[in-house]
């Protein structure tokens, strides 16, 4: 058994580190927040150009080959920076998708940008009424000539305001929450009939609602085989919770971290808060959750690329579910042990705060992810 | 990043499962398995067994009698014995007492007691808690005052788990009263048929005898029993803590006391199904599961860290924490699987050789009792609250 990165992704997971110390001071952060683009266009390029984006393609595709624990180190440095840029959405989702269900013209036409940074892509694959069941899909593709053309809504695509090309799962047959009759389009972000409601995140960065008004697509913009979509789509979330997973104990870390400084500086009663047993506690506690987490996050990364069966479903809805509860108990606690500033928007861990509770509602929260859990309890 | 075992430890646990397979006494696993009572017979019957096939003294340097088996032989060995239903063996003599007297006793300590503790010769207790000194271990007041040749031992111990079935208990005595608390504590040997010990039980409040008050009245010790030197036993009473607490996160009796509790819930019925399928039920079930996965990926994580060459420390402290509150949490939910057949108290059904008719599930009688009797976990070992104290002063610098 070993727990320790190896030496490559040891550098690799560095040399993300290093790039986010140098660009992305907190002010920063807020500066690209605010911009129209939503994030640093220029951050962007660079985690391109360093060969980030291409970490998990395929070699022959212009890829680095890299596995769950590779994507899993790039996630925990963006996480620790709290950075904005849509790398989960582009990368692990959207090019994921098109990387596992793609056809060669798709793959070529696509992946060589997205691992470039050139091309950013996006995912609409939840609905208003879906909550985090992404078999339950009611947006249509209706077979016309050759083609389809789709209608329907998909909700809160991070990162879909600014994508040149969207992966929206349609129902080509089936009834809703139907498994079977889902399939995958590639959508251009110019195609007539594509509507963007954009808006900021409460975590501080952009998505929009996809409203699909009579979207007409040539049969090449089919992904994968028709009607079949569920299983791909649920191997790339796992892969895609895998990647989260790093994220938020990379942000879990730097919220402990900086907890644990305020409790040394701030001081009341004449001496540090820090000396105060009950709050002492509610800091070990805060690191335990944090413990339970990374160890959820290596095994997530152990099973993200391992084919798929009940064990690595039930693996990643545990992973899931722990990092959910357990960033959202060192956001509570760690704002609770903060007092005042931690309530403000002018300090940094309001804002690790704000994502960590947000990547409960990405890809199902614990609740979703316990009852899947329950669902596939081995009675031994 | 390779979380397998090697061809060499699966071999290994090949080994261990044959070894259970071959030398575990059924009815003595059954107890285990049913949470019924051990014996001191059934402790001694299996100990016996471990001694013969050289796998007691687990961790012990080779010349003393141990196998020196790596952190990862260890665990595989806790895992598959949790597993098969193998009593733990009780640690007083071989995890706690030994790893002291190898590391600060003389070489004649270590040649009258260590092969004893492995022949089972020897049983021992611990003199720790005393009804003043809980968490606060080191305002201990038992005195031991030195008489030429002897030192004269006054005072009470208190919570002394199985001291009824001991022969042999080690204390920690205070031989200065005129320096720090720390400073005038000495760790000794002691005989407990010495004239002036008295052992009183203490029935805990599942009805159970397994912990005893013992009194000492001038009580005369050999000096020849004193663990290294006067007034530093407390160096060698945390030296010993440290090994008390690596294992008192219990993973594998937790994912045993799981598949129990999954057993129980399959033959429980409500509302006409199978309790387990029951969504509240089956989310508490899963909840617990996932939380025992996170905790056992820890434990190999601190065991793969001392595995190469680390030292276990915080982390531990927390995983006793978390580990303990798993196994609370599991016995609560085998409680409330029983329903109201919680509420019966049938001693004579946690008798493995009952024969009468049971009056629900033949798992049932133990639950209750279990589930009282392990709120201790969180208290012994270091509370958890001092296990949260210790580790904001190792790495909190608070």
């Amino acid at each position: 058994m070993d727990f320790r990165l190896n030496e490559e992704q040891q550098m690799l997971q560095d040399t993300v580190a290093r790039l986010v110390r140098g660009e992305y001071s907190f002010e920063k952060r807020l500066e690209y927040s605010e911009s129209e683009l939503g994030f640093s266009a220029d951050f962007w390029k660079q985690l391109g150009e360093l060969g980030l984006t291409a970490v998990p393609f395929p070699e022959e595709l212009g890829g680095f080959g890299g596995s769950g624990v590779e994507v899993q180190s790039v996630m925990t440095e963006l996480g620790r920076g709290l950075c904005i840029e849509p790398y989960l959405q582009s990368v692990v989702l959207g090019g994921g998708l098109i990387s596992q269900a793609g056809n060669s013209e798709q793959q070529e036409q696509w992946l060589g940008g997205i691992a470039s940074g050139e091309v950013r892509a996006a995912v609409g694959l939840q609905e208003p009424q879906s909550f985090y069941n992404l078999n339950d899909v009611e947006t249509r593709a209706e077979k016309t000539g050759d083609g389809y053309t789709l209608n329907g809504r998909k909700a809160v695509v991070i990162g879909g305001h600014c994508a040149d090309v969207l992966v929206v799962s349609a129902r080509t047959s089936g009834d809703s929450r139907d498994a079977d009759g889902i399939s995958l389009f590639l959508v251009s972000s110019d195609d007539e009939g594509l509507e963007r409601r954009t808006y900021p995140t409460i975590d501080g960065s952009k998505g929009c609602d996809l409203f699909l008004n009579n979207v007409k697509l040539g049969p090449d913009a089919l992904l994968g085989e028709e009607g079949k979509a569920a299983d791909v789509i649920e191997y790339q979330t796992g892969r895609a919770i895998s990647a989260l997973c790093g994220e938020a104990v990379g942000a879990m870390e730097v919220a402990c971290d900086l907890t644990l400084e305020y409790l040394k500086q701030r001081k009341q009663f004449g001496v540090p808060i820090g000396k105060f047993q009950v709050l002492q506690h509610r800091m070990v506690d805060m690191m335990s959750e944090l413990e339970q987490a990374r160890s959820m996050a290596i095994l997530a990364a152990s099973v993200a690329d391992e084919p798929q069966s009940d064990e690595r479903r039930r693996i990643l809805a545990a992973a899931k579910n722990v990092i959910g509860r357990s960033g959202q108990f060192i956001s509570e606690q760690g704002i609770q042990s903060h007092g005042g500033i931690g309530m403000t928007w002018e300090y940094n861990f309001a804002h690790y705060a704000k994502r960590l509770v947000m990547i409960n509602h990405q890809l199902g929260d614990d609740d979703f992810h316990l009852e899947h859990y329950a669902s596939l309890l081995q009675a031994s | 990043m390779n979380l397998n075992y090697t061809a060499e430890e699966l071999a290994f646990r090949d080994e261990v499962r044959a070894f259970l397979d071959e030398k575990l006494p059924a009815d003595i696993a059954a107890k285990v398995k049913g949470f019924r009572r051990l014996s001191k017979e059934d402790h001694q019957r299996w100990q016996k067994i471990l001694s013969e096939q050289g796998w007691y003294a687990t961790h012990w340097p080779e010349e003393y009698g141990g196998v020196n088996w790596t952190p990862v032989q260890k665990h595989i060995w806790d895992e598959e014995s949790s597993r098969y239903g193998a009593p733990r063996s009780v640690p007083f003599g071989v995890n706690m007492v030994a790893p002291v007297i190898i590391k600060f006793g003389t070489e004649e300590q270590k040649q009258r007691y260590l092969p004893r503790i492995v022949s089972g010769e020897d049983w021992w207790c611990q003199g720790y808690s005393e009804p003043g000194a809980g968490s606060d271990l080191a305002s201990l007041k038992t005195r031991a005052v030195r008489d030429g040749d002897h030192y004269i031992v006054n005072g009470q111990k208190t919570w002394t788990t199985l001291g009824q079935h001991a022969n042999m208990i080690f204390c920690l005595v205070r031989t200065n009263t005129e320096v720090k608390a720390q400073e005038g504590i000495s760790f000794l040997l002691i005989d407990m048929d010495t004239p002036g010990i008295t052992v009183r039980p203490i029935i805990t409040l599942d009805g159970e005898h397994e912990v005893n008050e013992v009194f000492f009245e001038d009580v005369k010790v050999p000096v020849e029993n004193l663990v290294g030197e006067e007034d530093k036993g407390w160096t060698y009473a945390k030296y010993l803590l440290t090994y008390e607490r690596t294992g008192l996160a219990g993973i594998g009796i937790s994912k045993a006391a799981l598949q129990h509790l999954k057993e129980l819930a399959t033959r429980r019925i409500k509302n006409g199904r199978p309790l387990i399928e029951d969504a509240s039920f089956s989310q508490r079930i899963a909840q617990v599961e996932i939380d025992l996965m996170a905790a056992a990926i820890s434990n190999l994580r601190i065991i793969a860290s001392v595995e190469g060459g680390g030292m276990p420390g915080a982390e531990s402290s927390m995983l006793k924490v978390r580990g303990t509150e798993i196994r609370q949490t599991i016995n609560d939910l085998a409680r409330r699987a029983i329903g109201p057949y919680a509420i019966p108290f049938v001693e004579e059904e946690m008798d493995l050789d009952y024969d009468g008719d049971f009056l629900s599930d033949e798992n049932a009688a133990p639950v209750t009792p279990q589930y009282f009797n392990n709120r201790k976990l969180s208290i012994f070992g270091g509370s958890n609250e001092i296990q949260k104290n210790i580790v904001s002063k190792m790495i909190l610098g608070l």
